[in-house]
């Protein structure tokens, strides 16, 4: 191309090759506008680590795209009123009920619109496998170190992304105005009244009025519809082009390093399979809403404030919320002429809380090792026992109260009484998150100790031999060289040491509180009960170069 | 504050100085190996099993095309309400189960094409690219840090200290005019969360309790001992036909008005204010959960427990509906009824306590 020999004379036109097809022109008549050639050059070939794990994010990102395309077909027919209309419709069992608009569209939907009920039911399923995949996919970057640094942020990102979904997959499932989804909005009125001072004018700002008037619907729906997907769009983009630029981590092995990154190319392999797993995804997702119904609304028929449905129970990533207010005492305290509700404010606020110490941890972890080093290369989680317990614990205590805030289904279930559940639950979610901790933690020490094994005596072959003075003995085969490598690659911090009590002079030297957490911490972590030395090329040595080594 | 942590409680940076392979091999046994050589695949290697491989992909594709046809076909077809048994789901809708499986079949035939494909036929070579640190290096840094600050010095941002504090307070203040905006959204609350429609029911105004399901009257011999009746106010000065389902406020209403009606032996009431406000046994609580405020609507009549199916607050209807299990705060509230010249069950002034969930102002 470059060499076009008419460069120098003062061509009308651009001074590049002709095209050699049409394709190639249309390539040249965006690049001269958009500049794509040069987006392109680093990008097309740009090289995608594989590892079965990846596909979580993956299942994400098509699951927003399914609930987008699924609910703007949706807001063609739904309408978010409360205006009271009689219901005559094609479901007989509702018919002459007074009901809101907005519930007599969403049956209108489900019976009357033409694969309307596939529609409803393709978003309400993707929101459920959206959150999910969303809690698994933070989960593998969390026992895999994935958010050190540079990508932290793109840590904080996600996780806005995973409380916006929760928030609004709530605001959607409140829409349809049925009686379970009124159920769930009264207990956000309650929620909110119980906040100090401001609650109620919250509530009434809220529902317009008092609760429910006929605000909540109409004004839900934008929430739901625009401002949340809004949000939520853009930090998508900020995540991927956060991904794009940092490149995609990769596990241990041979040939890589912190700093290359080994996997196929963009085009056509990444690109073949990362767009075929969309169509996997939406495929498997509308296939399941032609078989298993969720949430179906007709069967609850509409709100009404004084009655409710037995199985009143939000979406299961809710679950752990609905634990919390189920299981908390209902301490009341009143003084002064006014009422403070501690009974539902405490797990309002334990609801956050328990989150956002999930979206700081890296910064925490980064402090107490001090490492101020790009990380590409993942942890396996048995070489990081407090990170993967602390993991663990977290889980084993959302586990807990998700059964406290289906602690009716149990009892029901498992014929077991429902107060002893729930007193399970108070004194579960103190002691359960402990003991997790602690076994998770002896359980990758334990496992770390097993691969020092591995490295240092090899691996056990199943081969016994009967040595000449009449011993039997198994036979151990050396790993090869590549795994040995890959066994013993991971990073070992020591812990921080505090400053000598008296400096150079003899003056006592004053350690901040801060300071002395910190090698707390940090013993805690990297200390002798924290982790397994790793073998040495030494000690590898000397017990190879000996005599038969078992 | 991280004086105290030097460089060297650091671990090795991975694969740092390593060499590639052998070289290292004989003195580091962990030594980095290098990318091991690319293993040929059968399609890579025999031309048949390429070629088997193409035809399943193409099959996956026009398996694809078949589903959509049939997709659109069940669209015409297909009646919407009707209900076909298919084991093991039971009893559906049809037309959902056809729409469903021919648009999963269609889209899951595309992934499934493409990533076999993708595995089968595309180069499977591991290649590596390098990263490059996502810092910049010092001289730029040091380059960017001089721009900017001759492009704030240029403003005479830092030297005018007027312009830079006015400029602060302005930015901080004008968000307040969004805040402000959002006050219409609602009335301001006052005092309407500690009333309910029964508090216009007086001695000479008295309002009457009206069965839920029978839109009737009810005297206190309807009640049985032991059961549970759900009742809404009756006729007043400002609803002349009672409360109806057809009134534009009677959500808001029946949300703080729903009463729920139990009868019990005078002997079996603990509390002796409640048995005051009740009439022969037959009390009057508040329908609506003091926790969260869903309705109540369990009653266990051997132990006069009454359970919220939300969160499961227990009250104990014969003890003033004190809380004895679950989230709940305080007791249920208690409406004072009596019967009128007639026989009929009457209001004579609101619940005793504020109705619903608990809130800031409230004051009992
Ligand atoms: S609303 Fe009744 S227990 Fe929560």
């Amino acid at each position: 191309m470059s060499s076009s020999a008419s460069a120098k004379t003062a061509a009308p036109a651009s001074t590049r090759a002709k095209p050699a097809n049409k394709a190639e022109a249309a390539a040249d008549y965006l690049d001269g506008r958009l500049g794509i050639y040069s987006l392109a050059k680093s990008n097309l070939r740009k090289i995608f680590p594989d590892h079965w794990s990846f596909m979580l994010g993956e299942i994400c990102l098509y699951t927003f795209i399914i609930i987008i395309l699924t609910g703007v077909y949706l807001t063609l027919f739904f309408k978010p009123s409360m205006g009271e209309v009689v219901y005559n419709g094609s479901y007989a069992p509702l018919n002459g009920i007074r009901m809101s608009e907005a519930y007599a569209s969403t049956l209108n939907i489900s019976f009357e619109v033409r694969g309307g009920l596939l529609i409803r039911q393709i978003h309400h399923w993707a929101a459920i496998v959206f959150v999910a995949a969303m809690f698994v996919h933070m989960m593998r970057v969390f026992f895999t170190g994935a958010f050190r640094k540079p990508r932290e942020i793109n840590w904080i990102f996600g996780f806005l992304l995973l409380f916006l979904g929760f928030f609004d997959g709530f605001l959607g499932y409140s829409l349809p105005d049925d009686l379970l989804s009124g159920t769930g909005i009264r207990f956000m009125e309650g929620a909110i009244l119980a906040v100090p001072l401001v609650g109620t004018y919250i509530s009434f700002f809220l529902f317009g009025g008092e609760f429910p008037g006929t605000d909540i619907v109409p004004r839900f729906f934008t929430i739901h519809v625009l401002l949340i997907p809004g949000v939520m769009l853009g930090l998508l983009v900020a995540h991927l082009i956060l991904v794009f630029y940092h490149k995609h981590t990769q596990w241990a092995g041979p040939g890589r390093t912190e700093k290359n990154v080994v996997g196929m190319p963009l085009m056509p392999v990444y690109m073949a399979k990362a767009g075929g797993f969309f169509f996997l995804v939406f495929g498997i997702i509308a296939a399941m809403s032609a078989i298993a119904s969720v949430n179906p609304v007709w069967a609850y028929g509409p709100y009404r404030p004084d009655q409710v449905s037995t199985d009143a129970q939000p979406d299961w990533y809710m679950g752990f919320a609905e634990g919390l207010i189920r299981v908390m005492p209902g301490w009341e305290i009143r003084a002064w002429g006014h009422t403070l509700n501690l009974g539902v404010f405490i797990p309002l606020m334990l609801f956050p809380l328990v989150l956002v110490l999930i979206a700081v941890y890296p910064f925490i972890e980064s402090w107490i090792t001090g490492d101020k080093r790009e990380h590409h290369i993942l942890d396996r989680p048995r070489n990081a026992p407090v990170r993967t317990a602390l993991g663990a614990a977290w889980i084993s205590l959302y586990l807990v109260l998700l059964s406290g805030g289906g602690n009716d289904l149990i009892a029901t279930h498992f014929h077991l009484s429902l107060n002893d559940i729930t007193y399970f639950v108070r004194a579960g979610s103190f002691i359960v998150p402990v003991i997790t901790y602690f076994v998770t933690k002896r359980w990758c020490l334990g496992l770390q100790r097993r691969d020092k094994e591995k490295v240092l005596h090899g691996r056990e072959t199943g081969v016994i031999k009967r040595l000449p003075h009449g011993e039997f003995i198994e036979v151990h085969a050396q790993l090869p060289q590549d795994k040995l490598h890959t066994l013993t690659s991971h990073e070992q911090y020591e812990p921080v040491e505090l400053p000598a009590e008296v400096d150079e002079n003899g003056v006592a030297r004053k350690v901040g509180l801060l300071t002395k957490t910190r090698a707390k911490l940090s013993e805690g972590y990297f200390g002798e009960h924290g982790q397994i030395t790793k073998p040495t090329a030494e000690e590898h040595h000397e017990i190879t170069s000996g005599h038969g080594h078992h | 504050m991280s004086q105290d942590m030097s460089d060297d409680k650091l671990p090795q940076a991975h694969g740092a100085g390593e060499g590639h392979g052998e070289v290292a091999a004989a003195d580091n046994p962990f030594a980095d190996p290098g990318l091991p050589p690319h293993e040929p695949r059968r399609t890579d290697i025999d031309e048949r099993a390429a070629k088997r491989a193409e035809r399943q992909v193409s099959l996956l594709f026009i398996v694809s095309m078949l589903a959509t046809v049939g997709f659109i076909a069940s669209y015409v077809a297909i009646d919407p309400a009707k209900i076909v048994y298919i084991f093991p789901l039971g009893h559906i809708s049809a037309l959902n189960f056809a729409l469903g499986m021919t648009l999963g079949v269609a889209l899951f035939c595309i992934g499934a094409g493409a990533v076999h494909w993708a595995r089968t036929l595309m180069s499977d070579v591991e290649l590596p690219a390098e990263r490059h640190p996502i810092e910049a290096d010092d001289e730029v840094r040091a380059d960017v840090i001089q721009q900017f600050k001759t492009g704030a010095g240029e403003s005479g941002f830092g030297r005018r200290k007027m312009i830079r504090n006015t400029l602060i307070g302005s930015m901080a203040l004008v968000p307040l005019s969004g805040v402000v905006l959002l006050r219409d959204l609602g009335p301001l609350p006052g005092t309407s969360l500690d009333t309910t429609a029964w508090k216009e029911a007086t001695p000479t105004t008295p309002i009457r309790l009206i069965n839920v399901n029978t839109n009737l009257p009810m005297k206190a011999e309807d009640i049985a001992v032991g059961s549970l009746t759900f009742a809404k106010p009756g006729p007043s000065a400002l609803r002349p036909d009672g409360l109806q389902e057809s009134d534009e406020d009677f959500q808001q209403v029946i949300a703080k008005s729903a009463l729920m009606l139990i009868r019990i032996q005078p002997s079996d009431i603990k509390d002796a204010k409640s048995a005051a406000l009740g009439f022969e046994g037959v009390l009057a609580y508040s329908k609506i959960c003091t926790h969260v405020g869903c309705p109540i609507s369990l009653y266990e009549q051997q132990t006069h427990h009454a359970l919220c199916p939300c969160h499961q607050s227990t009250f104990d209807l014969s003890d003033g509906a004190r809380v004895i299990f679950g989230p709940a705060g305080h007791p249920l509230p208690q409406l004072k009824i009596t019967t009128d010249a007639s026989g009929y069950l009457i209001a004579t002034q609101d619940f005793d306590l504020p109705v619903g969930p608990s809130f800031w102002e409230r004051n009992a």
